[in-house]
């Protein structure tokens, strides 16, 4: 029941974009059409899934005071050792799927690279930093929500803005300027989720 | 100073701002800006590690291997923004502010104008030029964010650097200005304002 609500918690009230405003940057970009945009979202699910368990025993055994050697607190190194197992394990996941699915590798392209830099990436593994978890269990869940919540904002924003091509909008607010505020709408839709307690 | 030097300095700040022209760098600009003292303490923030990083990272330009660059990149950004965040921390005035910016402090490693201005400028330039042009992108950034900020303080808290300003005259905060997606609609409007006035810049 635990895995259940942090689960559902860390897909809709913790949502990665609308609650942190992280992985905006590729949010935005990679959000004009609904197939590309579910193949970032599911490239982010996988490398969120993967990423955040490392870091997390990492911080637990190594990084945290006292852990490696008693009386000597590590954790300042914490956002380089995660940016490097990031970048890290993004690159040995880019090589896995190019040797073993060329399919999925040529459909994500560009992507899998780019996640590397990805805000919502080290984001989950700071966060997961801040939320003390219990074990590892806890933040693999927090994993996959968050990276089904982000999978599921880029999606719908996609299907949103290959509406809104048919619409008028006003031409200096065309493109950019009406997607952020789209964004920011279905933020506020979001917070209705925000006073659940599960 | 010539034309070029001049160019590179005052393109980021308008015309070829990074946040409302080039789209980077967004997600940490919007968490920040509930009050003007935390954003222009990102601000200031991601200009150091933008400008000193893209200086570093042109200085060592022709002995870094191309496969492995992103990562040689982001080693030295991670290193600049450790001392960053250690700096913060290590002072009484600043420690409240860090506590505040929790994991957007950490989170200029994977800030996208870093990174791009790196990728797109400083591997391709002599050292000065590339540390002016990590500086202006970084001042092109916060002045969006002290722009952002200003609107939600003013109307969020009717404070602004936490003075009292419209309170005294009976003015009832807007709580909706303090949530996160009013960032994004304000943002939308700059984006409005910017693009009424350089024509150019609209999508067709």
């Amino acid at each position: 029941m635990e895995y259940l609500s942090l689960f559902v918690k860390s897909i809709f009230v913790d949502n990665m974009i609308f609650a942190y405003f992280l992985g905006m940057c590729s949010f935005l970009a990679v959000s004009k059409n609904v197939k590309t945009a579910a193949g970032l979202g599911v490239a982010v699910i996988a490398v969120l899934l993967i990423t955040l368990p490392v870091n997390y025993l990492l911080n637990t055994y190594v990084l945290a005071p006292d852990a490696l050697i008693e009386g000597v607190d590590l954790s300042f190194l914490s956002f380089i050792v995660f940016i490097a197992v990031i970048a890290a394990i993004v690159q040995i996941v880019e090589m896995l799927v190019e040797k073993f699915s060329p399919e999925l590798y040529s459909a994500l392209g560009i992507f899998l690279p780019l996640i590397a830099v990805n805000c919502a990436i080290l984001g989950g593994s700071l966060f997961m930093q801040q939320k003390d978890f219990l074990n590892i269990g806890e933040a693999t869940v927090y994993a996959l929500g968050s990276g089904f919540g982000w999978f599921l904002a880029i999606v719908s924003l996609a299907a949103i803005r290959e509406k809104m091509s048919y619409s008028n909008v006003p031409a200096a607010l065309k493109g950019l300027g009406i997607t952020f505020i789209t964004v920011g709408l279905m933020g506020i839709a979001f917070m209705t989720f925000m006073g659940i307690s599960l | 100073m010539d034309a070029k030097l001049k160019e590179t300095i005052l393109n980021p700040i308008f015309k070829g701002n990074p946040i409302t022209v080039l789209v980077l760098g967004i997600c940490s600009s919007l968490a920040v800006t509930v009050t003007l003292k935390g954003a222009l303490v990102m601000a200031l923030s991601v200009i150091v590690v933008c400008g000193i990083s893209s200086l570093i990272l042109s200085l060592l330009r022709n002995t870094i291997p191309g496969r492995v660059r992103i990562i040689v990149q982001l080693v030295v950004v991670a290193m600049m923004v450790i001392l960053v965040d250690q700096v913060l921390k290590s002072f009484e005035a600043t420690y409240a502010i860090d506590k505040q910016l929790s994991v957007y402090i950490g989170l200029i490693i994977t800030n996208c104008i870093v990174m791009g201005r790196i990728e797109a400028f400083a591997l391709g330039n002599k050292p000065w030029p590339s540390f002016l042009d990590g500086v202006a992108n970084g001042a092109g950034y916060g002045l969006i964010l002290i722009i952002v900020a200003f609107f939600r303080e003013l109307l969020g808290s009717g404070t602004l650097f936490g003075i009292d300003i419209l309170n005294r005259f009976g003015y009832v905060p807007n709580n909706l200005v303090i949530l996160p997606p009013f960032a994004l609609i304000l943002l939308g409007c700059i984006v409005w304002v910017q693009r009424s006035i350089q024509k150019d810049l609209q999508e067709k």
